[in-house]
């Protein structure tokens, strides 16, 4: 693998699949009484965070103790970031720490690759802006695997703010690399203008699940109706809720997804959370072990 | 010292009398003394010096109607001493200034500074453009006339649009007193918000938000209507998009007086160019597609894009060492925006005589400015390019403080070798 993983589009579909094998090795190791290996002793990992975050964060850290290397946790809110110190500056001086991986979530689109020009590091990118979230597509393709085994022909249906989610964009490559189908299912305001070549956008949530075997219910955020991109909650869940009545188009055995945090009656109701199909809880177990895969595999510790 | 100056055997050519021949140009005073087509001119005088300019273009110093010299208040990113230094060096002999300066140039004040510190330190002509409104703020109206009366050439809130139609309507109207353009920046604030880059396959892809070519196009709409409804004179700045060229085709058809500039970055490169969030591609309006090239191109060379201009945006470079949501939008071109240029002349979309309207003769004409010409009499203002010449794009080839360029590493072909401002040569190496 490369030095870094700041984008799906760094891996082939083949290193890809090397991750997922990996990671299932890994997640047996997690079921095991001791649930730690000496793989990345002595190894400096920084996770640097721009923007809050509890569940990627605690995820990575995990992922890091359970490899036994050594962690920072470095956030802004406690970071000179506050007191005016350039993105510049504050990247050349995590590089000067002696780091030998930074894992980076920054509310900005591409901060990760700048980072990488920067420093001598590996640099994963934990969510970069409305870009990507490359290991969150990773956990959920191994997650997909795990239930569904094969992604040649699988059709997997993406719900929601498609416009401003890394997890959809990140998915989309991940999904397409390995052999699967992606569509869109959102309002119009959500879903871009201008699609990928392939991808069919459904403004008809019932039309949208029809023969799915996979839905990824995204985040909605609120922000996005105060600035008029959907008018309620209450109409988003009627148009575009994940109901039980409406997976009945999805294919029988349709698993559902969400990478967290649940709006519980606006984006899936309580039911379907709390279902046989629904998969949100395996995502964040299996978040861990995918995360040591590829802390292990980037930059080529395997080789 | 000499007395005077003899341009040699060069390739004149000058629109604004029709010449396009080999010849020579006597310069004494300052001014254009004599200029011989088809004969040799012989001086004895010792006292001139001789310019040989076989193989070379002699044109009319060029006229940039569009620059940011950041001066009064940033200029860290660029001075009227470096941004005119700049220029010379890029055959310029005239600049026009927008007002987004700090304090903004709004006042008599601020304009007479310019004019006054561009005397001083200056190294060519700057006429500066005042703001529309107070502050840039888009809601009064500034004192045009007397900034008119100070100097300024036409009036702008570049950097920004003037969002209400009523304001817009106001100062094209107003504007009449002074017979002088307003200059439109076109952009939809509400449809551009937050956007970085051209709204598209690609920004998607990036996951960068994008502007789209709408809120260009609705702009260009909206003042082409009311210089419909004012007969006011209306000037848009750095037009991107095919539809943009084609609203203004129209209104040219059908006699509204509008005028239009683009910009070398808009025929050469597209949004491609953004990709590795290169910053030094973050500009505004934002590059576009290959079929907006094509446009551009087309407009250029039937006439409904009048001028090409730099909007010449210096920027510090700890400014674009950001994430590209925060790095500042602009391109530093006043030293690229010839040799661009020519690359029209070279694949034929322009003759040479239709980049020296486009360079020179048009904007002296929109802003009423001496300059554009050879003709005897008038101020030695000229430029003689060598259009074999290499010129390698890189940091320290620039003079300008901002080396915020797309154009980095590139090898252009043609380029200014001897700029003269007031009869004074100044030779570019």
């Amino acid at each position: 693998m490369k030095k870094d993983l700041v984008s799906i589009k760094d891996l082939t579909a083949d290193e890809i699949r090397h991750i997922l094998v990996t990671a299932s090795t890994f997640k047996d190791v997690l079921k095991r009484d001791i649930k730690k290996v000496p793989t990345l002793r002595g190894k400096t990992m920084v996770n640097l965070f721009f923007e809050p975050s509890t569940r990627t964060r605690t995820s990575f850290e995990l992922a890091q103790k359970r490899l036994s290397a050594d962690v920072l946790n470095f956030s802004v809110t406690t970071s000179s970031v506050v007191k005016g110190e350039s993105l510049y500056d504050t990247l050349r001086t995590i590089q000067s720490y002696g780091a030998d991986y930074i894992v980076i979530r920054h509310p900005c689109s591409g901060t990760p690759h700048l980072l990488s020009k920067i420093v001598r590091a590996s640099v994963i990118n934990a969510g970069d802006g409305i870009n990507e979230h490359p290991t969150q597509a990773l956990l959920d393709a191994f997650t997909i695997q795990e239930k569904l085994g094969e992604f040649k022909g699988l059709e997997v249906a993406i719900v929601g703010d498609i416009l401003h989610s890394r997890v959809a964009r990140s998915n989309t490559l991940c999904l397409r690399a390995l052999g699967a189908n992606v569509r869109y299912v959102g309002p119009p305001t959500l879903i871009p203008t201008y699609l990928p070549k392939g991808i069919r956008a459904f403004y008809n949530l019932q039309e949208g699940l029809r023969g799915v075997d996979v839905v990824m219910a995204l985040r909605v955020q609120k922000e996005r109706m105060d600035r008029g991109f959907f008018p309620s909650e209450r109409e988003y869940f009627k148009l575009y809720g994940i109901a039980e009545e409406r997976l009945q188009m999805a294919a029988p055995n349709a698993v559902v997804m969400h990478p967290g945090p649940m709006n519980r009656g606006i984006e899936i109701s309580s039911e379907v959370a709390d279902s046989e199909r629904a998969v949100i809880l395996e995502q964040v177990t299996n978040g861990i072990a995918v995360r040591m895969a590829v802390l292990y595999l980037v930059g080529g510790a395997d080789a | 010292m000499p007395e005077g100056l003899l341009i040699k055997g060069g390739h004149i050519v000058d629109p604004s009398q029709g010449i396009d021949s080999i010849g020579d140009i006597l310069i004494e005073d300052a001014k254009f003394s004599k200029v011989a087509i088809g004969t040799t001119l012989r001086v004895n005088n010792k006292a001139i010096r001789v310019i040989e300019a076989n193989g070379m273009y002699v044109i009319p110093g060029l006229i940039d109607m569009h620059v940011h010299l950041r001066e009064p208040g940033y200029e860290h990113k660029e001075t009227i001493q470096t941004g005119t230094y700049a220029a010379l060096r890029g055959g310029l002999t005239a600049v026009c200034p927008m007002p987004n300066t700090n304090p903004i140039n709004d006042n008599a004040t601020v304009t007479s500074f310019m004019i006054r510190k561009a005397y001083q330190e200056g190294y060519c002509k700057v006429y500066p453009i005042g703001a529309i409104t107070k502050g840039q703020k888009g809601t009064e109206l500034a004192e045009m006339a007397l900034m008119h009366e100070a100097g300024a050439v036409a009036f702008s809130d570049d950097g920004r649009p003037v969002m209400n139609s009523l304001v817009m309507r106001r100062a094209l109207e107003y504007s009449k007193i002074l017979n002088v353009p307003i200059i439109s920046h076109a952009e939809d604030l509400n449809l551009t918000e937050g956007g970085v880059m051209n709204e598209g396959i690609l920004s998607y892809a990036f996951g960068l938000r994008g502007i789209p070519k709408a809120a260009e196009e609705v702009m260009v709409a909206r003042d082409i209507a009311l210089a419909r409804l004012t007969n006011g004179r209306l000037h848009i700045a750095h037009v991107s998009t095919r539809c943009a060229v084609e609203l203004i085709r129209r209104a040219k058809a059908e006699g509204i007086k509008v005028t239009a500039e683009t910009c070398p970055h808009y025929f050469t490169l597209t949004e491609e160019a953004v990709t590795g969030y290169n910053t030094n591609a973050k500009v505004n309006p934002p590059l576009r597609t290959a079929d907006d090239v094509a446009a551009i191109k087309e407009g250029l060379k039937d006439g409904t894009i009048d001028v090409i201009a730099s909007d010449h945006a210096p920027h510090h470079r700890d400014e674009k060492l950001l994430d590209f949501d925060n790095a500042p939008f602009g391109i530093s071109g006043i030293e690229t925006l010839l040799s661009l240029s020519l690359s029209l002349v070279s694949v034929g979309i322009l003759t040479m005589s239709g980049l020296v309207e486009k360079l020179s003769l048009n904007p002296a004409k929109i802003l009423a400015l001496s300059g554009g010409t050879l003709k005897e009499g008038c101020q030695a203002d000229m430029v003689v390019i060598d259009p074999n010449k290499p010129f390698t794009i890189t940091e320290e080839s620039l003079a300008s403080k901002g080396k915020n360029t797309p154009f980095l590493g590139r090898v252009l072909t043609g380029k200014a070798v001897y700029t003269i401002f007031k009869g004074k040569v100044y030779e570019v190496v």
